[in-house]
């Protein structure tokens, strides 16, 4: 087999750009021989193809990613225990993000431009999200993005591996209405882009529904204190606390809400949140929360057999006091979503892997079945769950239907 | 804005965000007090504060593991335990500090910052390598986790009371050191003339020491306190230091009452405004509110005048 | 009236060579695009720390709150920027063609009265330099007049970037929240995103760099230099001696500012996007250490620092990310502890001295040197003593 592993081959910079002139005619000449995987500039040899990941190990969100780089982790070793992706075993390269937003863009671009790599995996909030974006569609990359988010975004160089807003709300709204006859909201959420679209979007389906919304409030990120606002709570007497609090004010806000006598496991006011996943019951514990309802698309106790078996894998590989959240599962569907793709478009090129990705089908999804949508989104099934004392949630509803992916909700607006 | 309340729900209102407010308040001083005592009275910026508090929070864990696995029965005690080893262990590091430290940077007071931020990154990295980068959850005997219902709408979190009653003890216990006992005459004779103190016999090194400890030592206590009510994770010190800051400059940095008036009037500021207004602008104003203050007045509110 | 010559003496004359070879020639030769453009995002760090080593290391006036102005600077060409890349063709998906993305999601279905003007590149330009100036100017004024200084300044300073960065997180339909003003791609339809425009972006910054640095030199040999040295060893001597000592340490801070808001909108055109990342505490913070790790009273020092630094954040955490933080500290200590005034005290103490053994051997005329090093080493002799006096007065 012909190689044109000379591509690839780390050579000094200015060096560089004089082959890179020779490299590409040789190229050229090799590519009638070449195999059609090996088409493009990127680092793939005969046997290895590297990809990126891209998270923050370092910094205040170091908390929420450290799950999503052992999940990508984890689902590229056991790729690789597979046989790796058409052939070649996958090489990661691990970049820190250090929770800033423009060293996301500085990594994603090192990891683009200097290592060339096919796929990254990584980003964990919208902001970071935001500061690659140029970068990726600039240098056309490929990057799996698994949290779920505000929508408001379809790039041809992302795969949105979590939920985006409208499947997450649309599905514990209509649910908390009609099983638990939910009729007045207070929406509350830290101050950022996620909370308020998803509020706006909660807000308008509410009133569609002829329901009412009794108060909406935002706090700092890293807000500690939310006494007044429990206050309000109980004066407004909501059915429904719609919470969408993130990082350190989760324990915060979950722990100065038991002590102020809410009691979550009575049906008024019950808590809905779509922010707190396995991972952050692990800070907030588990008894400061129980009766608190999840709407996301995964929780660690799903019982089908997918879920049991990657739930021992990633504790063998991580531990045993391991949990597993939403955001980490879809971080899990992100390499083997690629390696489908990879593998039906026959090649690591790009534009033939994005071309491939709408419809890929995964059947080995921990949260059972997911596909592509043409918006680069996941059908999924949205979950409810109850939160319980030892941290994990109850599984006790899901969809029948898988919900359509719709970044651009119109009449939410 | 008042009239979709009744006269008896209004009357719980302001009831119940006096009690916010006074919680709010006792957990600023408790922030603050430890920082007041060695910015105000060394005058070294600990930006390291923050770490301490949350090196406090770990000892506390570490605690309630212990008891949880070992001495089920004594749970419910275990939080006396825990803020007893967290003053130790923060008291010990910090007399560490000041020893392999800030000793040497007593004349450079605006390089304490530098130094002591350098200090605030590794302590961060430690955390994060012993306890992993994920917060850890603290559980807490039930006991402290309820409310005590003082009418139907009027009901007082027993965390909140459990940090007022700590907040005050603490308070009068460091007015006592300070304002009463030898040791504490001899660090005000130290603040106030070194050389002079120095001359007529006393040790400057070990009050400095000691005195840098005594505030590592309380902010222990406060990040174990904190625990009840806020997060655990390498990096949860971060949100504190600011707003600390604010407080014991806003009093008059070497007024120890001032620290107090500063954290009383800064709570009751932002709690009514969190009720009328968003919390994000609520806060905004507050600092706003502070910093405009402090322009007027930049003394503080309790300045006092001592021989420099 | 000063001539060149002692605004330049050779010394300096010298490092300003050295460094501007260094820069345009080594740098752009040695180092692909990719490269080269972080250099050119470190350098807008060095706009900071220069204007640092002004306040601070000659006004004493410390201020943990410059990301305020790198901030102000950055999104006041981002919002110019931003207004390019939102022409009504762009943007046609939106239900408001022609407003930047992050207001159409907000619900704003008109461009605010305020982001007008920033159709304008020349209001742009002068905002850039106007706006973090005029704000600079009145916490200068409020609190300069009052007479605070030192500590209460750096936490007053550090709490209004606080403000800020809540404030612009907060109104996120005007401001595009936490995650900044991004997607940013012309500028006058010129494509800021390609090769070639890093590169000639990166010279732009280097010349408005060079241009700071000189206006740096000028203030720190002529009168006013020698002033707030004075100022900053004995504040009451100079005001007794007639000078009003809080205009010359207005003036000096929004110099600073002024530096730092020029690298922030260079930051912004290199980087293509401003985040309130920039302008809250922990930025504010690692530029001052920048300057500290430079030198605080060496301009040339300022800009090593901020290259040295940032060139070992990046390898350091590229390679070992658990790592970094530990060096990070240690160096912060280390620096403080041992090397007060930087390295470039380092290379005057260890380094100057054995070149100048060197020369000696050869029989070089000596003439020049003494003016030299005393021109060098006047604000390390100052500093020295200076430390003995604050000691007492904070």
């Amino acid at each position: 087999m012909t190689t044109t592993r000379g591509i690839t081959t780390k050579v000094s910079s200015v060096l560089k750009k004089l082959a890179l002139p020779i490299a590409l005619s040789l190229a050229a000449s090799n590519l009638a021989h070449a195999e059609s995987v090996n088409t493009t500039g990127l680092a793939v040899t005969d046997d290895t193809v590297k990809v990126g990941i891209l998270h923050s190990v370092t910094g205040t969100m170091a908390i929420s990613e450290t799950g999503s780089v052992q999940a990508e982790k984890l689902a590229i070793e056991q790729i690789n225990a597979m046989g790796g992706v058409l052939g070649r075993k996958i090489e990661y390269i691990q970049e820190d993000g250090a929770s800033d937003w423009p060293t996301f863009a500085e990594k994603s671009k090192k990891l683009l431009v200097n290592d060339k790599v096919a796929a990254v995996f990584g980003c964990w909030t919208s902001a970071s999200r935001k500061a690659v974006l140029p970068v990726f569609e600039q240098y056309n990359g490929m990057l799996y993005y698994p949290t779920f988010y505000e929508g408001l975004e379809q790039s041809p160089n992302v795969i949105y591996t979590g939920q985006e807003a409208t499947q997450q709300i649309l599905a514990g709204i209509d649910w908390v209405v009609k099983n638990k006859g939910a009729k007045k909201f207070f929406l509350l959420g830290s101050d950022y882009i996620w909370p308020r679209t998803a509020n706006k979007i909660a807000r308008k389906h509410i009133e569609k529904l002829g329901l009412k919304v009794s108060g909406e409030e935002y706090y700092p990120l890293g807000h500690t204190q939310f006494n007044s606002v429990i206050n309000k709570i109980k004066l407004k007497k909501p059915d429904v606390i719609y919470a969408i609090v993130v990082g350190g004010s989760n324990v915060a806000f979950y722990k100065q809400l038991k002590a102020a006598g809410i009691d979550m496991t009575k049906e008024k006011p019950l808590v809905l949140t779509i922010s707190v996943t396995e991972d952050e019951i692990l800070g907030i514990g588990g008894e400061n929360i129980e009766g608190a309802y999840a709407a996301m698309k995964y929780f660690q106790s799903m019982e089908n057999e997918n879920n049991k078996a990657f739930v021992k894998a990633f504790k063998e590989r991580w531990g045993d006091d391991i949990v597993i959240g939403d955001v980490t599962q879809a971080a899990y569907l992100g390499p083997w979503l690629w390696k489908a793709a990879v593998e039906k478009a026959g090649s690591f090129d790009i534009d033939k892997v994005r071309a491939a990705s709408p419809g890929i089908e995964l059947t080995t999804a921990p949260e059972g079945y997911v596909r592509i949508h043409e918006n680069h989104h996941l059908w999924s099934k949205t979950r409810i769950g109850l939160a319980k004392k030892d941290g994990q949630y109850d599984l006790i509803y899901e969809t029948d239907e898988l919900m359509e992916p719709n970044p651009f909700p119109v009449g939410y607006k | 804005m008042f009239s979709d309340y009744t006269a008896n729900e209004l009357t719980a209102i302001f009831a119940m965000q006096g009690f916010a407010g006074l919680i709010l308040f006792s957990v600023l001083v408790l922030m603050a007090l430890g920082l007041a005592i060695i910015f105000g009275q060394m005058g070294v910026i600990n930006m390291a504060h923050g770490e301490f508090m949350i090196l406090g929070a770990y000892i506390t864990y570490l605690t309630s593991n212990v008891f949880a696995e070992y001495l089920p029965g004594l749970f419910d005690g275990y939080f006396f335990v825990a803020m007893i080893l967290a003053f130790i262990t923060t008291f010990l590091l910090g007399m560490l500090v000041e020893w392999g430290l800030i000793r040497f940077l007593y004349k450079r007071p605006l390089d304490t910052l530098l130094a002591t931020w350098g200090l605030s990154l590794i302590l961060q990295q430690i955390y994060r390598s012993v306890f992993g980068a994920r917060e850890v959850g603290v559980s807490l005997p039930d006991w402290m986790m309820g409310s005590y219902a003082l009418t139907d709408i009027i009901e007082v979190p027993i965390n909140g009371i459990f940090v007022m009653l700590l907040t005050v003890t603490i308070a009068i216990g460091v007015y006592w050191l300070m304002y009463r006992s030898g040791w504490g005459r001899q660090v005000r004779a130290v603040v106030q003339n070194r050389p002079m103190a120095s001359a007529v016999g006393i040790n400057t090194e070990k009050v400095d020491r000691v005195t840098f400890g005594l505030g590592c030592g309380i902010a222990g206590i406060a990040g174990s306190a904190f625990t009840m009510i806020g997060s655990t994770g390498p990096t949860s010190g971060q949100l504190y230091i600011v707003d600390t800051f604010l407080v014991v400059v806003f009093g008059g940095a070497q007024s120890l009452l001032g620290t107090i008036a500063s954290a009383f009037t800064i709570s009751q500021a932002q709690s009514t405004m969190e009720f009328f207004l968003s919390g994000s602008m609520a806060k905004v104003l507050t600092l706003l509110f502070v910093v405009g203050i402090l322009m007027l007045r930049p003394q503080g509110l309790f300045a006092m005048k001592i021989r420099h | 009236m000063n001539s060149l010559k002692q605004i330049f003496p050779k010394g300096d004359l010298i490092a300003f060579a050295i460094l501007a070879v260094l820069l345009a020639v080594v740098f752009p030769l040695a180092m692909d695009v990719f490269r080269l453009n972080l250099v050119g995002k470190y350098l807008t760090y060095a706009f900071v720390a220069l204007g640092l080593v002004l306040c601070w290391g000659y006004g004493g006036i410390l201020s943990l709150g410059q990301g305020i102005f790198f901030g102000l600077g950055g999104y006041c060409m981002a919002m110019f920027l931003k207004l390019e890349a939102s022409s009504p063709e762009n943007t046609a998906i939106q239900s408001t063609p022609g407003i930047p993305d992050f207001m159409d999601w907000n619900q704003l279905t008109e461009l605010p009265w305020f982001w007008e003007p920033f159709h304008s590149l020349s209001f742009t330009i002068i905002a850039v330099m106007l706006v973090p100036t005029v704000f600079a100017f009145f916490i200068g004024l409020a609190m300069f007049k009052r007479r605070v200084g030192g500590v209460y300044f750096a936490i007053i300073t550090q709490a209004i970037a606080a403000i800020l960065t809540i404030l612009i997180i907060g109104q996120q339909g005007y401001t595009g929240g936490v995650n900044g003003i991004t997607d940013l791609r012309t500028f006058l339809g010129w494509d800021i995103r390609t090769d070639s425009a890093k590169v000639i972006l990166y010279f732009v910054n280097l010349v408005l760099l060079f241009t700071c640095l000189v206006i740096a030199q000028i203030i720190r040999k002529n009168k006013l230099g020698r002033i707030l040295v004075a100022m900053r060893g004995r504040e009451e001597r100079v005001r007794f001696s007639g000078y009003d000592v809080a205009n010359f340490k207005i003036f000096v801070f929004c110099i600073g500012a002024l530096f730092a808001a020029l690298g922030g909108a260079m930051f912004t055109l290199q980087v293509g996007f401003m985040s309130p990342t920039f302008v809250g505490i922990v930025p504010s913070i690692e530029m001052v250490i920048l300057c500290a790790v430079g030198g605080r009273l060496s301009i040339f020092g300022a800009i090593y620092g901020a290259l040295l630094v940032n060139f070992a954040k990046t390898s350091f955490s590229e390679s070992f990310p658990e790592l970094w933080l530990f060096a990070m500290g240690a160096l912060f200590i280390s620096v403080v502890l041992f090397f007060p005034n930087g390295l470039a005290s380092v290379y005057q103490d260890h380094i100057v001295p054995r070149f100048k053994k060197r020369f000696k051997k050869q029989g070089k005329p000596v003439a020049v040197k003494p003016r030299v090093q005393t021109a060098k080493n006047q604000p390390n002799t100052t500093e020295k003593t200076d430390d003995v006096l604050t000691g007492g007065t904070l």
